[in-house]
Protein backbone atom coordinates (compact mmCIF):
# COMPACT_ATOMS: atom_id res chain seq x y z
CA UNK A 1 0.00 0.00 0.00
CA UNK A 2 2.74 2.60 0.63
CA UNK A 3 4.45 1.63 -2.07
CA UNK A 4 1.47 2.73 -3.97
CA UNK A 5 1.56 5.98 -2.53
CA UNK A 6 3.23 8.30 -4.84
CA UNK A 7 1.21 7.20 -8.17
CA UNK A 8 -1.50 9.02 -6.35
CA UNK A 9 -0.94 12.30 -7.49
CA UNK A 10 -0.63 10.58 -11.05
CA UNK A 11 -4.08 9.16 -10.53
CA UNK A 12 -5.57 11.94 -9.35
CA UNK A 13 -4.58 13.64 -12.43
CA UNK A 14 -5.71 11.44 -14.73
CA UNK A 15 -9.15 11.42 -13.29
CA UNK A 16 -9.11 15.23 -13.73
CA UNK A 17 -7.73 14.59 -17.56
CA UNK A 18 -10.19 12.11 -18.10
CA UNK A 19 -12.88 14.66 -16.97
CA UNK A 20 -12.02 17.97 -18.13
CA UNK A 21 -11.23 16.08 -21.58
CA UNK A 22 -14.82 14.74 -21.82
CA UNK A 23 -15.96 18.60 -20.53
CA UNK A 24 -14.19 19.92 -23.40
CA UNK A 25 -16.14 18.05 -25.72
CA UNK A 26 -19.28 19.08 -24.81
CA UNK A 27 -20.24 23.05 -26.50
CA UNK A 28 -20.77 25.21 -24.16
CA UNK A 29 -22.35 27.74 -26.55
CA UNK A 30 -25.33 25.27 -26.34
CA UNK A 31 -28.03 26.14 -23.00
CA UNK A 32 -30.54 24.18 -21.97
CA UNK A 33 -33.86 25.42 -22.80
CA UNK A 34 -35.50 26.14 -19.63
CA UNK A 35 -38.64 25.17 -21.73
CA UNK A 36 -38.73 22.08 -22.16
CA UNK A 37 -42.46 20.00 -20.77
CA UNK A 38 -43.03 23.37 -19.80
CA UNK A 39 -45.79 25.21 -21.36
CA UNK A 40 -45.19 28.15 -23.85
CA UNK A 41 -45.05 31.40 -22.62
CA UNK A 42 -47.54 33.89 -23.71
CA UNK A 43 -47.07 36.05 -25.82
CA UNK A 44 -49.01 37.96 -28.84
CA UNK A 45 -47.15 39.39 -31.25
CA UNK A 46 -48.01 41.88 -34.57
CA UNK A 47 -47.96 40.45 -38.22
CA UNK A 48 -44.79 42.01 -40.47
CA UNK A 49 -45.25 43.90 -43.03
CA UNK A 50 -47.76 43.67 -45.57
CA UNK A 51 -49.55 40.68 -43.21
CA UNK A 52 -52.60 41.15 -41.96
CA UNK A 53 -52.20 38.58 -38.88
CA UNK A 54 -49.53 38.22 -36.39
CA UNK A 55 -48.38 35.22 -34.26
CA UNK A 56 -49.80 34.40 -30.38
CA UNK A 57 -49.04 31.68 -28.51
CA UNK A 58 -52.65 30.94 -28.81
CA UNK A 59 -52.28 30.01 -32.28
CA UNK A 60 -50.37 26.96 -31.97
CA UNK A 61 -52.71 25.60 -29.67
CA UNK A 62 -54.20 21.96 -30.67
CA UNK A 63 -51.54 20.71 -33.11
CA UNK A 64 -47.93 19.67 -33.22
CA UNK A 65 -46.26 22.83 -34.87
CA UNK A 66 -42.84 24.17 -35.13
CA UNK A 67 -41.77 27.54 -33.85
CA UNK A 68 -38.82 29.28 -35.56
CA UNK A 69 -37.18 32.15 -34.59
CA UNK A 70 -35.58 34.01 -37.66
CA UNK A 71 -34.29 37.12 -38.70
CA UNK A 72 -33.03 38.50 -41.87
CA UNK A 73 -29.64 39.73 -40.65
CA UNK A 74 -28.72 36.33 -39.81
CA UNK A 75 -26.47 34.44 -42.40
CA UNK A 76 -27.62 30.91 -40.71
CA UNK A 77 -30.78 31.29 -41.20
CA UNK A 78 -30.83 31.82 -44.69
CA UNK A 79 -28.63 28.54 -44.79
CA UNK A 80 -31.76 27.02 -43.14
CA UNK A 81 -34.25 28.77 -44.93
CA UNK A 82 -34.70 25.78 -47.95
CA UNK A 83 -35.00 23.14 -45.43
CA UNK A 84 -38.13 25.15 -43.92
CA UNK A 85 -39.63 25.72 -47.36
CA UNK A 86 -39.17 21.44 -47.85
CA UNK A 87 -40.89 20.94 -44.89
CA UNK A 88 -43.48 23.51 -45.28
CA UNK A 89 -44.51 21.90 -48.88
CA UNK A 90 -44.54 18.41 -47.64
CA UNK A 91 -46.89 20.00 -45.26
CA UNK A 92 -45.97 17.53 -42.34
CA UNK A 93 -46.06 20.16 -39.80
CA UNK A 94 -47.47 23.94 -39.30
CA UNK A 95 -44.30 26.10 -39.33
CA UNK A 96 -45.12 29.62 -37.03
CA UNK A 97 -42.34 31.93 -37.13
CA UNK A 98 -40.84 34.88 -34.57
CA UNK A 99 -39.12 37.26 -36.93
CA UNK A 100 -36.50 38.10 -34.38
CA UNK A 101 -35.06 42.24 -34.23
CA UNK A 102 -35.68 43.06 -37.66
CA UNK A 103 -36.15 46.15 -38.61
CA UNK A 104 -40.08 47.06 -40.20
CA UNK A 105 -40.40 45.79 -43.28
CA UNK A 106 -36.92 43.68 -43.14
CA UNK A 107 -38.61 40.56 -42.66
CA UNK A 108 -41.43 40.83 -45.12
CA UNK A 109 -38.82 41.20 -47.86
CA UNK A 110 -36.70 38.71 -46.92
CA UNK A 111 -39.63 36.39 -47.08
CA UNK A 112 -40.42 37.77 -50.20
CA UNK A 113 -37.50 37.39 -51.80
CA UNK A 114 -36.67 33.89 -50.53
CA UNK A 115 -40.33 32.13 -49.70
CA UNK A 116 -42.70 31.87 -47.30
CA UNK A 117 -42.41 28.48 -45.44
CA UNK A 118 -44.53 29.72 -42.06
CA UNK A 119 -48.10 29.50 -41.65
CA UNK A 120 -48.24 32.67 -39.47
CA UNK A 121 -45.35 35.01 -38.80
CA UNK A 122 -45.04 37.29 -35.51
CA UNK A 123 -42.84 39.96 -35.35
CA UNK A 124 -40.34 40.99 -32.33
CA UNK A 125 -38.73 43.96 -33.28
CA UNK A 126 -37.71 44.81 -29.39
CA UNK A 127 -36.90 41.20 -28.60
CA UNK A 128 -38.95 40.32 -25.54
CA UNK A 129 -40.55 37.28 -26.33
CA UNK A 130 -37.00 36.34 -27.91
CA UNK A 131 -35.89 36.46 -24.11
CA UNK A 132 -39.30 35.07 -22.92
CA UNK A 133 -38.58 31.69 -24.94
CA UNK A 134 -34.74 32.01 -23.72
CA UNK A 135 -33.42 32.30 -27.10
CA UNK A 136 -29.78 32.55 -27.08
CA UNK A 137 -29.20 33.20 -31.26
CA UNK A 138 -30.70 32.89 -34.24
CA UNK A 139 -32.21 30.28 -36.08
CA UNK A 140 -33.88 28.22 -33.52
CA UNK A 141 -36.73 26.09 -32.98
CA UNK A 142 -39.03 24.88 -30.86
CA UNK A 143 -41.06 21.81 -31.33
CA UNK A 144 -44.86 22.47 -29.67
CA UNK A 145 -47.11 19.16 -28.83
CA UNK A 146 -51.09 19.45 -28.78
CA UNK A 147 -51.17 20.53 -25.65
CA UNK A 148 -49.16 23.48 -26.48
CA UNK A 149 -46.01 22.54 -24.03
CA UNK A 150 -42.45 22.90 -25.45
CA UNK A 151 -41.01 19.17 -26.10
CA UNK A 152 -37.56 20.13 -27.57
CA UNK A 153 -35.66 22.95 -28.95
CA UNK A 154 -32.65 22.87 -31.77
CA UNK A 155 -30.42 25.45 -31.84
CA UNK A 156 -28.85 26.13 -34.75
CA UNK A 157 -29.96 25.28 -38.37
CA UNK A 158 -32.20 22.76 -39.09
CA UNK A 159 -30.46 20.83 -42.16
CA UNK A 160 -31.83 17.24 -44.11
CA UNK A 161 -29.99 15.15 -41.01
CA UNK A 162 -31.68 16.85 -38.53
CA UNK A 163 -35.00 17.08 -39.90
CA UNK A 164 -34.81 13.18 -40.46
CA UNK A 165 -32.74 12.03 -37.19
CA UNK A 166 -34.38 13.81 -34.81
CA UNK A 167 -37.20 16.32 -35.28
CA UNK A 168 -39.41 13.90 -38.06
CA UNK A 169 -39.40 10.83 -35.69
CA UNK A 170 -40.31 13.19 -32.87
CA UNK A 171 -43.04 15.09 -34.78
CA UNK A 172 -44.35 11.61 -35.75
CA UNK A 173 -44.18 10.50 -32.14
CA UNK A 174 -46.69 13.60 -30.83
CA UNK A 175 -48.83 13.42 -33.29
CA UNK A 176 -49.63 9.89 -32.81
CA UNK A 177 -49.67 10.52 -28.86
CA UNK A 178 -52.52 12.90 -29.00
CA UNK A 179 -54.76 11.47 -31.97
CA UNK B 1 6.15 52.26 -34.20
CA UNK B 2 2.86 52.67 -36.18
CA UNK B 3 1.41 50.37 -33.74
CA UNK B 4 2.24 52.33 -30.90
CA UNK B 5 0.86 55.14 -32.47
CA UNK B 6 -2.78 53.61 -33.57
CA UNK B 7 -2.80 52.00 -29.59
CA UNK B 8 -2.00 56.15 -28.31
CA UNK B 9 -4.73 57.08 -31.03
CA UNK B 10 -7.08 54.16 -29.72
CA UNK B 11 -6.47 55.09 -26.00
CA UNK B 12 -6.98 58.61 -26.45
CA UNK B 13 -10.50 57.98 -28.22
CA UNK B 14 -11.43 56.30 -25.51
CA UNK B 15 -10.62 59.02 -23.30
CA UNK B 16 -12.01 62.01 -25.46
CA UNK B 17 -15.85 61.85 -24.11
CA UNK B 18 -18.03 62.47 -27.39
CA UNK B 19 -16.06 60.85 -29.36
CA UNK B 20 -17.83 58.20 -31.70
CA UNK B 21 -15.31 55.41 -31.71
CA UNK B 22 -15.60 56.33 -27.81
CA UNK B 23 -19.28 55.92 -27.46
CA UNK B 24 -19.33 52.55 -29.70
CA UNK B 25 -17.09 50.78 -27.39
CA UNK B 26 -18.79 51.33 -24.10
CA UNK B 27 -21.37 49.09 -23.76
CA UNK B 28 -24.29 50.23 -21.72
CA UNK B 29 -24.51 53.59 -23.85
CA UNK B 30 -25.20 56.87 -22.23
CA UNK B 31 -28.69 56.37 -23.93
CA UNK B 32 -29.52 53.49 -21.26
CA UNK B 33 -29.10 55.46 -18.39
CA UNK B 34 -31.82 55.06 -16.22
CA UNK B 35 -32.94 58.68 -14.99
CA UNK B 36 -33.12 57.30 -10.81
CA UNK B 37 -29.72 57.17 -9.57
CA UNK B 38 -30.41 55.23 -7.05
CA UNK B 39 -31.84 52.79 -9.67
CA UNK B 40 -29.14 53.04 -12.33
CA UNK B 41 -26.56 52.10 -9.50
CA UNK B 42 -28.30 48.86 -8.72
CA UNK B 43 -28.98 48.17 -12.55
CA UNK B 44 -25.14 48.46 -12.77
CA UNK B 45 -24.59 46.12 -10.45
CA UNK B 46 -27.26 43.41 -11.59
CA UNK B 47 -25.36 43.82 -15.00
CA UNK B 48 -22.10 42.61 -13.64
CA UNK B 49 -23.78 39.45 -11.92
CA UNK B 50 -25.53 38.39 -15.01
CA UNK B 51 -24.07 36.40 -18.31
CA UNK B 52 -24.29 37.61 -21.58
CA UNK B 53 -25.92 34.20 -23.22
CA UNK B 54 -24.61 34.65 -26.87
CA UNK B 55 -20.71 35.32 -25.54
CA UNK B 56 -20.91 33.68 -22.18
CA UNK B 57 -17.43 34.61 -20.19
CA UNK B 58 -18.59 38.23 -20.41
CA UNK B 59 -21.22 39.85 -18.07
CA UNK B 60 -23.92 41.63 -19.35
CA UNK B 61 -21.83 44.54 -18.09
CA UNK B 62 -19.07 43.72 -20.52
CA UNK B 63 -20.94 42.74 -24.02
CA UNK B 64 -21.87 44.66 -27.30
CA UNK B 65 -24.20 42.01 -28.07
CA UNK B 66 -27.49 42.90 -29.37
CA UNK B 67 -29.16 40.03 -27.25
CA UNK B 68 -27.06 41.90 -24.25
CA UNK B 69 -28.27 44.60 -24.87
CA UNK B 70 -32.16 43.99 -24.90
CA UNK B 71 -30.90 41.55 -21.16
CA UNK B 72 -29.88 45.21 -20.16
CA UNK B 73 -33.17 46.95 -20.91
CA UNK B 74 -35.07 44.02 -19.29
CA UNK B 75 -33.42 44.50 -16.13
CA UNK B 76 -34.39 48.13 -16.26
CA UNK B 77 -37.45 47.47 -17.31
CA UNK B 78 -37.64 44.99 -14.33
CA UNK B 79 -36.54 47.75 -11.71
CA UNK B 80 -38.77 49.88 -12.99
CA UNK B 81 -41.62 47.90 -12.38
CA UNK B 82 -40.99 47.93 -8.70
CA UNK B 83 -38.32 44.31 -9.04
CA UNK B 84 -35.67 43.50 -5.77
CA UNK B 85 -32.36 42.46 -7.14
CA UNK B 86 -33.17 38.97 -6.13
CA UNK B 87 -36.54 39.58 -8.29
CA UNK B 88 -34.58 40.35 -11.59
CA UNK B 89 -32.51 37.84 -11.14
CA UNK B 90 -35.04 35.25 -10.61
CA UNK B 91 -37.00 36.26 -13.81
CA UNK B 92 -34.15 35.70 -16.02
CA UNK B 93 -33.10 32.30 -14.36
CA UNK B 94 -36.55 31.35 -14.92
CA UNK B 95 -35.69 32.00 -18.66
CA UNK B 96 -32.10 31.16 -19.03
CA UNK B 97 -31.61 28.77 -16.19
CA UNK B 98 -28.37 28.97 -13.97
CA UNK B 99 -26.52 29.78 -16.64
CA UNK B 100 -27.34 33.36 -16.50
CA UNK B 101 -25.45 34.06 -13.04
CA UNK B 102 -21.86 35.04 -13.34
CA UNK B 103 -22.21 33.46 -9.69
CA UNK B 104 -23.72 29.81 -9.53
CA UNK B 105 -25.67 29.48 -6.84
CA UNK B 106 -25.18 26.92 -4.17
CA UNK B 107 -27.74 24.40 -4.67
CA UNK B 108 -27.68 20.19 -5.05
CA UNK B 109 -25.23 20.19 -8.33
CA UNK B 110 -22.82 23.06 -7.51
CA UNK B 111 -21.83 21.24 -3.83
CA UNK B 112 -19.16 20.08 -5.23
CA UNK B 113 -17.92 23.01 -7.00
CA UNK B 114 -18.23 24.95 -3.77
CA UNK B 115 -17.05 22.97 -1.26
CA UNK B 116 -13.91 21.50 -3.35
CA UNK B 117 -11.23 24.19 -2.49
CA UNK B 118 -12.57 23.77 1.55
CA UNK B 119 -12.06 19.64 1.03
CA UNK B 120 -8.58 19.94 -0.78
CA UNK B 121 -7.62 22.51 2.35
CA UNK B 122 -8.58 20.43 4.83
CA UNK B 123 -7.32 17.15 3.37
CA UNK B 124 -3.87 19.17 2.12
CA UNK B 125 -3.82 20.24 5.73
CA UNK B 126 -4.56 16.54 7.55
CA UNK B 127 -1.81 15.25 5.40
CA UNK B 128 1.25 17.79 5.92
CA UNK B 129 0.21 17.36 9.70
CA UNK B 130 0.65 13.24 9.45
CA UNK B 131 3.69 13.96 7.22
CA UNK B 132 5.29 16.53 9.85
CA UNK B 133 4.36 13.78 12.91
CA UNK B 134 5.60 10.89 11.69
CA UNK B 135 8.91 13.05 10.56
CA UNK B 136 9.38 13.84 13.76
CA UNK B 137 8.57 10.40 15.86
CA UNK B 138 11.16 8.88 13.38
CA UNK B 139 14.07 12.20 14.66
CA UNK B 140 13.31 11.45 17.98
CA UNK B 141 13.57 7.45 17.48
CA UNK B 142 16.51 8.30 15.82
CA UNK B 143 17.64 10.37 18.81
CA UNK B 144 16.83 8.49 21.21
CA UNK B 145 19.38 5.62 19.18
CA UNK B 146 21.69 7.78 19.21
CA UNK B 147 21.21 7.49 23.20
CA UNK B 148 21.39 4.33 23.06
CA UNK B 149 24.72 4.22 21.45
CA UNK B 150 26.12 6.49 23.43
CA UNK B 151 25.90 4.34 26.58
CA UNK B 152 26.42 1.07 24.86
CA UNK B 153 29.59 3.15 24.45
CA UNK B 154 30.59 4.51 27.74
CA UNK B 155 29.22 0.91 29.38
CA UNK B 156 32.11 -0.48 26.89
CA UNK B 157 34.72 2.23 27.65
CA UNK B 158 33.68 1.15 31.76
CA UNK B 159 34.35 -1.95 31.12
CA UNK B 160 38.33 -1.45 29.68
Amino acid sequence: MRRLLPFLPLALFAVMAIYFGLGLREDPSEIPSQLIDRELPEFDLPPIEGQAEGLSADDLAGQVSLLNVFGSWCPPCAIEHPMLMQISRAGTVPIYGIDWKDPPGAGAAWLERNGNPYARVGSDAEGHVAIDLGITGAPETFVIDRAGRVRYRHVGIIDESVWRETLLPLIRHLQEEGA
Amino acid sequence: MRRILTGLLLALSLLVPGLPAATALVSPGPEERLDDPELEARARHLYRELRCVVCQSQSIDDSNAPLAADMRGVVRERLLAGDSNAQVKDWLQDRYGDYVLMMPPVQANTLALWLMPFLVLFGGGVAMIVFMRTQRSRMDRSDEDDADLAAALSDEEGLS
